[in-house]
């Protein structure tokens, strides 16, 4: 038996994949073209609404810091002064010391406290509004957004990308923000203890300053290729664990060890070159600090000797040296978490600038009123629709195309004749290039979504299961539905008889022992969806091709009964589902070839006059 | 805490550089302690004195100290560095070979998301409290003891000053560690939760989209972010606080030791060198005091993620059944037989029934059978068992005689090749995908069996990259690779779950008259739903309750069992059928 193939590249394409035509473009590579300026506005979008909180906390730091950077001044006090006058039998200086001294150790105690809940809580406010936008932004985002950009990217901006920035907020830059006051307060201190030891230590940045930048190149270089290389490392473990029964069947354990050593290795090695990155770092920050404290020291003793310096000044010059230096491991740490957090929001604006290619109306309109409920079909008009993708590419050349309201019409051809396009155009999954699709006279683009979905539901191939219970996973078609309204219509699909047998029954998680679900039970359950949702137009999109006969023949009784006089477009290779249809379109290479009753069609000589004889033929 | 014993298996081979690099770092933190001597020495000796040649020998004794301060803290790191990445690397390769080995059932139950953060967070928390806390749990210690030493040598009464709020600081650590514990892994739970909802409603966009239900998923994920930002409050409560107590009650020790020296000093009691030297000490003990607090609660999440670590790796991987095996007498072909098959899966009740009761079947040498059942009677449970995807709960299956049982595994799989209903692709070129390992001049025959010839149009044919990271394919594509990656290498049997369900009218048939071919003289079992599918074998058998209660040829079977012609044709039910047409 001879089959017309479909040899025709193109043609073998599901639509609304990236086809070979249009894989070379930013999709492939993690990165989405980020407008130049968006990071920015992003950070600044996310922190305007918090400006007054904003700097109460950057307040509460500057206090802070300025209670714990008066301890070695007071020690230089009660040195120079207060020892003296306590010879001298006058308490009050010593007295003015401990008193200051405790006042500064609570309120240095108090500031700090305060300071980390009021930081702890503009951070998670900003991380909560990032999350909500970056989940909301990606739910706003069409279909053909999802079909290009994998999930696993879309996981990893809402899950690893949040977090290094997570990190980045809640220890970074308070370290930040620290190391700078510090440095600052400390150097007025020392330029005001005395001008020569404090133009010392101020000279001691420069060379350090030159240590941050090299180190920042170098270190930034480095972490990009292991934020690279860990990244093979978790695509190679997900896709074995995900798909291990491949893994096992065709022996690849041996093979896939070598494979990950290989990728592991890699990390190992740069992982390894950062870790000594950073020490490098410690060594020379270290070297430069200590020599300068040296350096400091030997001129204030120098000059302490010769009477040209008070002891005290020196104590407390050296108590704030080493202070002034100790927070310099410290940046280091930070500019490695800035970095990472950096690229990280990089990635989130790419994001969040994609524009959804199917907006919602600015001035929604209602549908009209349905006649009676006999009649509970909506008529749809394709008025000179014609699609293609953005980078080219005609899938459906211009056409019109009116369903009567509650015929059932049937859609046939070989994989990318453009079925699966027409359905989404219709589902409003993408909008047209030109054209306009009409719902009882509105067009679908002037329909809020819920309005939408109340008119028109799809049902595809892939049935996803939710984590919850199967009742749960039922009511996504109508979250108000009670159980008895449920259990009827998985009834009326033939689902109920297998949901019963399930450990709980209705009440089974799905994702827990014993909820082992079969692809063509799922597709039973997104069935039993469709049917809660009860909407004016339903479109099935290869929804039966996991079913047997049994199952198809009940969905098909439940479209007669349940769903009667909706109007509805079915999609499948299998004839057996045509049958019931009142209307069939064979579509070929994006256009309808043949258009009538399936009486009509089988009697002609059409191409669906051959697939329904070949299928008969299967069946004797 | 004790868990952490358990990553010493893994840690021996750097035990020797860990060692010294800990050793190094109380070094170098006891020359920072020594600073402060070498001022007091200054401030008492050269400079009371005016000696500016002393002035000079300090300051070179202070450089060559910092220095030495400098290069032990950089050894350490250097020591430690490379090891400790091998170390990580080594455990995760090592939960990567074990996961690979575990049974399919394990993998049902453990999302690969739980799998992954603990090869990856995990490891890396462990790497870093083998780095850091570990290491300076130590040195801290030490250092404190010895400054603390060093300050009750210098001045017995305000050591002792110091050492005041030592009690109520470690108190406070320890109810902090065990309630921030709690919280914590609370928050790394919501986590959790909240990764699952960010995956299901990206996995599952269609039905949102297709139903509106986009609104109901924001109002989820608000409510459970919410929730995770209450815990972390919480967490940044605890954390408020420990900071709180540990910046306070050292700084007002040190304030009166300052008052306490001032008087000691003005009474000459106390040089004035010693209450700086003192003071620097103390100055210097802060970062090592501070530090032991959130020290503890690293280490607290090491115990955590060794916890989780070995959750996995304790679990039990395949076992083989059967001695390595000398190559048996050729047997004589006998094809594939089930015997008195029961399967029950490992996690369902002891007293549930099982999903396949009492299999028994033939399927004679270079025989097709198609398989044929209910929607969820078990023909997929049932395909796995011939690979020992899924072990037996009784029974026994056998190839050409053998137990499957008797013989390794890898050469049972090596015999039987399968095509999955869900199609998985491999992020590796479409050619590797399907030859998965095999010769690749395999390669042509088996796309071309499979009408996969598709891939020779691809960018790059078939050296396209497909799978997450490349070029994605529709099902019927995938589909048809998964069936060309079970033909490569003409295997004896064939086991087919259902390999033509994407596939159009037109693919199927040009599909199925190849797979004849194939089928000819392989041994083959394909579950099927369709009569074009079971048209490809040459004998049905029919899945029904756990049993197979009927084996004959299509046309046989459609006369005579109800049950089948119902399967087949949706006779019985179709007179309704005709009804509502």
């Amino acid at each position: 038996m001879t089959a017309p193939t479909t040899s025709a590249p193109t043609a073998d394409q599901e639509p609304g994949r990236p086809g070979p035509k249009d894989t070379d473009d930013a999709f492939d590579h993690d990165r989405l073209p980020t407008p130049p300026g968006a990071t920015a506005l992003l950070l600044r979008s996310l922190l305007a609404p918090m400006r007054a909180r904003v700097t109460v906390t950057t307040l509460l730091l500057l206090l802070q810091q300025a209670a714990v950077q008066a301890g070695p001044l007071l020690v230089a006090y009660a040195i120079d002064r207060a020892v003296p006058a306590f010879r001298d039998h006058d308490n009050g200086p010593l007295i003015a010391v401990g008193a200051g001294y405790l006042l500064c150790a609570l309120a240095s105690g108090g500031l700090q406290y305060a300071f980390i809940l009021a930081s702890a809580r503009v951070n998670q406010d900003v991380l909560l509004d990032l999350r909500g936008r970056i989940f909301r932004h990606a739910q706003a985002l069409s279909i053909d957004f999802h079909e290009r950009y994998t999930s696993g990217r879309l996981i990893s901006r809402s899950t690893t990308d949040v977090e290094s920035l997570r990190e980045l907020l809640s220890e970074g830059l308070q370290e930040l923000v620290t190391v700078i006051l510090s440095f600052l307060y400390i150097s007025a201190l020392l330029l005001w203890l005395d001008l020569g030891l404090g133009a010392v230590a101020v000279a001691s940045f420069v060379p350090l300053y030159l240590l941050v930048r090299v180190y920042r190149q170098r270190a930034g270089r480095v972490y990009q290729k292991r934020s690279t290389a860990i990244a093979a490392v978790i695509v190679k473990f997900v896709e074995t664990m995900n798909g291990i029964r491949p893994v096992r069947a065709f022996r690849r354990e041996a093979a896939n060890d070598a494979d990950f050593a290989v990728l592991n290795k890699r990390h190992e090695r740069v992982n390894g070159d950062a870790l000594l990155e950073m020490a490098r770092y410690v060594v020379g920050s270290r070297l430069v600090a200590n020599a300068a404290v040296a350096g400091i020291v030997l001129w204030g003793a120098y000059r302490v000797a010769q009477d040209s310096l008070e002891l005290g000044v020196l104590a407390a010059a050296v108590l704030y040296l080493r202070r002034l230096y100790d927070p310099i491991d410290r940046l280091g740490m930070f500019l490695n978490s800035y970095q990472s957090a950096a690229a990280s929001l990089e990635k989130i604006a790419g994001l969040l600038a994609q524009t959804p290619t199917v907006p919602e109306p600015s001035v929604p309109r209602q549908l009209p009123a349905l006649g009676s409920s006999d009649r509970p079909g909506r008529e749809v008009v394709f008025e000179g629709v014609s699609f293609g993708y953005r980078t080219g590419g005609e899938v459906l050349p211009r056409f019109d195309l009116t369903l009567p309201a509650g015929q059932t019409v049937a859609v046939v051809g070989s994989t990318g004749a453009g079925k699966s396009t027409l359905a989404k155009l219709l589902a409003r999954f993408y909008d047209p290039s030109g054209g306009r699709i009409l719902l009882d006279g509105v067009d679908l683009r002037e329909l809020a979504m819920p309005e939408l979905r109340r008119g028109v539901v799809m049902v595809t191939q892939e049935a996803f299961l939710f984590s919850g219970t199967v009742a749960e996973n039922i009511a996504i078609g109508r979250p108000d539905a009670g159980r008895e309204e449920i259990e009827r219509a998985a009834k009326a699909i033939g689902a109920h008889d297998f949901i019963s047998a399930l450990p709980d029954g209705y009440d089974t998680d799905v994702r827990k022992r014993g909820g082992r679900i079969s692809a063509g039970q799922r597709q039973l359950v997104a069935f039993a969806r469709a049917l809660l949702a009860d909407p004016a137009v339903l479109i099935l999109d290869e929804a039966t091709s996991s079913l047997d006969v049994p199952g198809e023949r009940a969905v098909q009784r439940a479209m007669a009964t349940v769903l009667r006089g909706r109007t509805a477009v079915v999609i499948a290779h299998r004839l057996s589902t045509v049958e019931i249809a009142d209307r069939v379109l064979v579509m070929e290479h994006g256009r309808i070839v043949e258009d009538g009753t399936p009486a009509e069609l089988v009697a002609g000589t059409g191409r669906f006059a051959d697939l329904h004889r070949a299928w008969r033929d299967s069946l004797a | 805490m004790k868990t952490l014993l358990r990553l010493w298996p893994y840690v021996r081979p750097a035990r020797a550089r860990l060692f010294t690099a800990a050793f190094v770092a109380v070094l170098a933190s006891c020359t920072g302690l020594v600073i402060p001597l070498v001022l007091k020495w200054m401030v008492d000796g050269p400079v009371a004195d005016g000696d500016t040649a002393g002035v000079w020998l300090g300051a070179l004794y202070l450089l060559l100290l910092g220095f030495a301060e400098a290069l032990l803290f950089g050894l350490r790191r250097w020591l430690v560095a490379r090891p400790l990445s091998h170390v990580e690397a080594e455990m995760r390769a090592g939960l990567y070979r074990h996961l690979q080995r575990l049974p399919v059932a394990f993998h049902d139950r453990w999302a690969s998301g739980q799998l992954l953060s603990r090869a990856t967070t995990d490891l890396m928390l462990l790497r870093m409290f083998l780095a850091f806390p570990l290491t300076f749990l130590l040195v801290n210690s030490v250092t404190i003891l010895v400054g603390v030493i060093i300050m009750l040598l210098q001045d017995w009464a305000l050591g002792l000053v110091i050492l005041g709020p030592a009690i109520p600081v470690v108190v406070t650590c320890v109810i902090f560690e065990k309630r921030y514990a709690g919280v914590a892994r609370l928050a790394q739970d919501q986590v959790g939760d909240l990764t699952t909802v960010v995956e299901e409603s990206v996995l599952g966009i269609r039905i949102i989209k297709g139903f509106g239900r986009h609104r109901s998923q924001a109002r989820a994920f608000r409510e459970l972010s919410g929730t995770l930002r209450g815990t972390e409050l919480r967490k940044a409560g605890l954390l408020a606080t420990i900071w709180g107590v540990i910046v306070t009650l050292p700084e007002v020790a040190i304030g009166a030791a300052l008052v306490l020296g001032c008087v000691q000093v003005a009474d000459g009691e106390l040089s004035a060198g010693t209450l700086v030297a003192f003071l620097s000490t103390a100055l210097a003990l802060r970062w090592p005091v501070d530090s032991i607090g959130f020290l503890l609660a690293m280490s607290q999440e090491a115990a955590t993620a060794t916890e989780r670590y070995f959750e996995a790796m304790d679990e039990v991987p395949e076992q083989e059944t059967c001695s390595s095996r000398a190559a048996g007498p050729h047997r004589p072909a006998d094809g594939l037989r089930f015997h008195d098959v029961r399967f029950r899966y490992p996690d369902a009740p002891e007293d549930s029934p099982p999903v396949l009761d009492l299999i028994d079947l033939h399927i004679r040498p270079g025989e097709s059978m198609a398989l044929v059942g209910a929607t969820g009677s078990g023909k997929t449970t049932l395909t796995a068992l011939v690979p020992r995807l899924h072990e037996l709960t009784s029974g026994r299956i056998t190839l050409d005689g053998e137990d499957i049982t008797a013989m390794p595994r890898q050469e049972l799989r090596s015999r039987v090749a399968v095509a999955f209903e869900d199609p998985t692709l491999f992020s590796v070129s479409v050619g590797d995908n399907v030859l998965m390992g095999a010769d690749e001049r395999e390669l042509d025959r088996a796309l071309s069996v499979a009408q996969a010839d598709f891939v020779h149009a691809l960018p790059q044919g078939t050296d396209t990259q497909v799978g997450e990271q490349g070029l994605s394919l529709s099902g019927g594509q995938r589909q048809r690779l998964a069936l060309a990656r079970a033909v490569v290498g003409t295997p004896r049997f064939l086991v087919l779950d259902d390999p033509l369900s994407a596939l159009d009218v037109h693919t199927e048939a040009a599909v199925e008259a190849a797979l004849r071919d194939v089928l000819a003289d392989t041994t083959a079992l394909i579950v099927a739903h369709r009569p074009s599918t079971v048209q490809l074998a040459d004998r049905v058998a029919l899945l029904s309750g756990g049993r197979i209660t009927a084996v004959g040829t299509h046309h046989e079977l459609l006369r005579t069992n109800a049950e089948y012609a119902h399967l087949m044709s949706g006779s019985g039910d179709s007179g309704e059928g005709e009804d509502t047409r």
